[in-house]
């Protein structure tokens, strides 16, 4: 069964094809590009590049996975729009996964926290054991983390570290420290000093085969085609306009 | 019929998400979902609301209008996008979902200009669109008169709004007047109880002086103020405010500008037919006195009906079938959502 795996909830517009079998998957092939401003213009090429480099066309597909996020919410949309509207014109089933989950996966055994980049000196994050997530995903200040990630999980946290304390960064390099042994994706390279784990610096973004392994069953048992709506995690900014204002004064 | 190209549009610039369906000048489908609903308590279009709506609306809006087309997407020639001018989010929406149609079912795509569409869509209705001419597009998000020598090639822009929309004039002084939103059917109601003549609100940039270096733009800020200085004089003084008659005057200055401009620009460039879209092109009084002052001149109006002047899918395909026919190359499959994307540009080089 071929996959088109899609995300485009980092900087990185990831296209990829994944053969899927009864016990097992390969990847075909993957193009991807790092620029958070250039999703539009690049996912569709990439698509046709890793079809055209595979020799296939696009009635060869069986199903298509995309990373639901959370990520910035006008890249995030490039990547569903595509995957929704070429599985709508291919009558196949499109399934969703969570972004991190992907980066999460593709990390491996041990306890590791998965952080992007959420813009507004904050980051999506949640945290993995054995590549299984264990909590989350959330958006949060990065030194906020810490004390999220403490309520969640319940691990050991060092007495007088809790939230609140007065040098956030002292809390959270101490606590994140406590409770995951390394971090990945492109938020926890970016906040590195202050999560104080090391960083998995080969994975900053989500993998494309990382992303059809999680969705694997449901391709397999030729689940139901699922809309995929972003893990938004933000409401919009919007402000109900108040009472008016007068002009003359 | 049969050898005229099947074409399909998709518009999401703004809160209408659009799937029209023509075949040459024949329109098959236009389907349309709205999240102005969604926008109404904030009183005008919060961007991530309808690019939200937008991702949610799309493929359900393609299915209803390859149903009422009775069309599948392999029996399309090509699919045409509205490319830009608009809100930067909600363009990329649609852009990402014709490239992913374009990519399936392997056809040819067109970015295009939102503003040429809204000239183009005049076709469906009135036939071929005789050329020169000159447009005048109305709206909440615009405000230009342009002069369309080729559709196809290239429109000149002879004037634009320096500060409001006109459409956003309307969604203001109907906020001011607590009519709700949105403000153009709402304030063309209330006038026609009202006096027109009653209150006598600025025409901005009719001076002589303005005439000279914005003899063809708009300006609505000045008169938003005016009569927000108006009402408040009257609730100050303790007296009720004439919602009817404010509404009226007000609708009146602003449709005195723009037809005044806009049979001014058919005059000076010896054009003869004049087209008017966008959604304040549905404004009854505009219609009316636009009829009247061109037909002094020998002009002729073409207004779309109400439901093809504001934005929508059929636009787009109206103006993707010119392209095709007249053999113009389709852009690539890396064109960008651009919204400030300028007339010049009729369609993304290829
Ligand atoms: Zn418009």
């Amino acid at each position: 069964m071929l996959v088109l795996a899609l995300d485009t909830a980092t900087p990185a517009s990831t296209a990829a094809l994944v053969e899927v079998t009864p016990d097992g998957l390969s990847g075909i092939a993957e193009r991807r590009t790092v620029d958070p401003r250039a999703h539009g213009e690049r996912l569709a090429p990439e698509i046709a590049a890793v079809l055209a480099d595979a020799g296939l066309r696009p009635r060869d597909l069986t199903a298509i996975v995309a990373g639901l996020g959370p990520g910035p919410f006008t890249g995030l949309r490039v990547g569903l729009a595509t995957a929704a509207s070429m599985g709508h014109a291919l009558g196949i089933p499109t399934y969703g996964v969570c972004s991190l989950d992907g980066l999460g996966r593709a990390a491996g055994p041990g306890r590791v926290l998965i952080a992007t980049d959420a813009r507004r000196r904050e980051v999506y994050f949640a945290t993995y054991a054995d590549g299984e997530r264990t909590s989350g995903p959330e958006v949060a200040k990065p030194a906020d983390v810490a004390g999220l990630l403490h309520g969640a999980v319940g691990s050991a946290l060092p007495a007088g570290l809790l939230p609140g304390t007065a040098d956030e960064s002292v809390e959270a390099e101490a606590t994140v420290a406590g409770l995951v042994d390394r971090a990945a994706g492109e938020g926890a390279l970016k906040y590195g000093d202050l999560f104080g784990v090391p960083v998995e610096e080969h994975l900053l973004y989500p993998p494309g085969a990382a992303l059809v392994a999680l969705a694997a069953d449901r391709i397999r048992g030729a689940a139901p085609s699922e809309i995929l709506t972003p893990l938004y995690l933000r409401r919009p900014d919007a402000v109900e306009p108040s009472a008016r204002k007068p002009v003359l004064t | 019929m049969r050898d005229e190209p099947l074409v399909l549009g998709i518009e999401t610039s703004c809160d209408e998400t659009g799937v029209g369906i023509v075949r040459g000048h024949t329109l098959l489908a236009d389907a349309l979902a709205s999240s102005v609903d969604q926008h109404a308590r904030f009183g005008g279009v919060v961007p991530e609301v309808a690019s939200r709506a937008h991702l949610e609306a799309l493929v359900p809006t393609m299915q209803r209008a390859l149903d009422e087309a009775g069309v599948t997407l392999a029996d399309v020639d090509a699919i045409a996008v509205t490319s830009g001018p608009g809100l930067a989010g909600a363009l990329l929406v649609g852009v990402a979902a014709a490239k992913g149609y374009a990519l399936a079912a392997e056809k040819p795509i067109y970015g295009v200009n939102h503003l040429a569409a809204h000239v183009a869509v005049d076709t469906l209705e009135h036939g071929p669109l005789p050329e020169p001419a000159v447009a005048m597009l109305v709206s909440g998000g615009h405000s230009s008169l342009l002069l369309v020598d080729d559709l196809t090639a290239g429109v000149t822009p002879l004037g634009a709004t320096i500060d409001d929309a006109a459409g956003e004039a309307f969604d203001k002084v109907a906020r001011l007047l607590g009519l709700g939103f949105p403000g153009g059917p709402i304030i063309d109601r209330s006038a026609r109880d009202g006096d027109a003549a009653s209150i006598h609100f600025p025409r901005g940039l009719t001076a002589p002086k303005d005439m000279v270096a914005h003899r063809f733009d708009f300006s609505f800020s000045g008169l938003k103020t005016a009569v927000a200085r108006w009402v408040e004089a009257r609730e100050r003084a303790g007296e009720p405010v004439p919602v009817a008659d404010v509404s009226a005057s007000f609708q009146e200055a602003v449709c005195d500008v723009l037809t005044a401009k806009a049979i001014d620009a058919c005059r000076s460039t010896g054009v003869r037919t004049l087209v008017i879209g966008g959604g304040v092109a549905a404004n009854s009084r505009l219609r009316v006195l636009a009829e009247e002052r061109a037909a002094r001149h020998g002009i002729a109006v073409r207004v779309p009906r109400p439901g093809l002047c504001t934005d929508n899918g059929a636009m787009v395909a109206a103006l993707g079938s010119h392209l095709v026919k007249a053999g113009i190359a389709p852009s690539r499959l890396d064109l960008p959502a651009d919204s400030a994307m300028g007339l010049t540009e009729v369609s993304v080089p290829g």
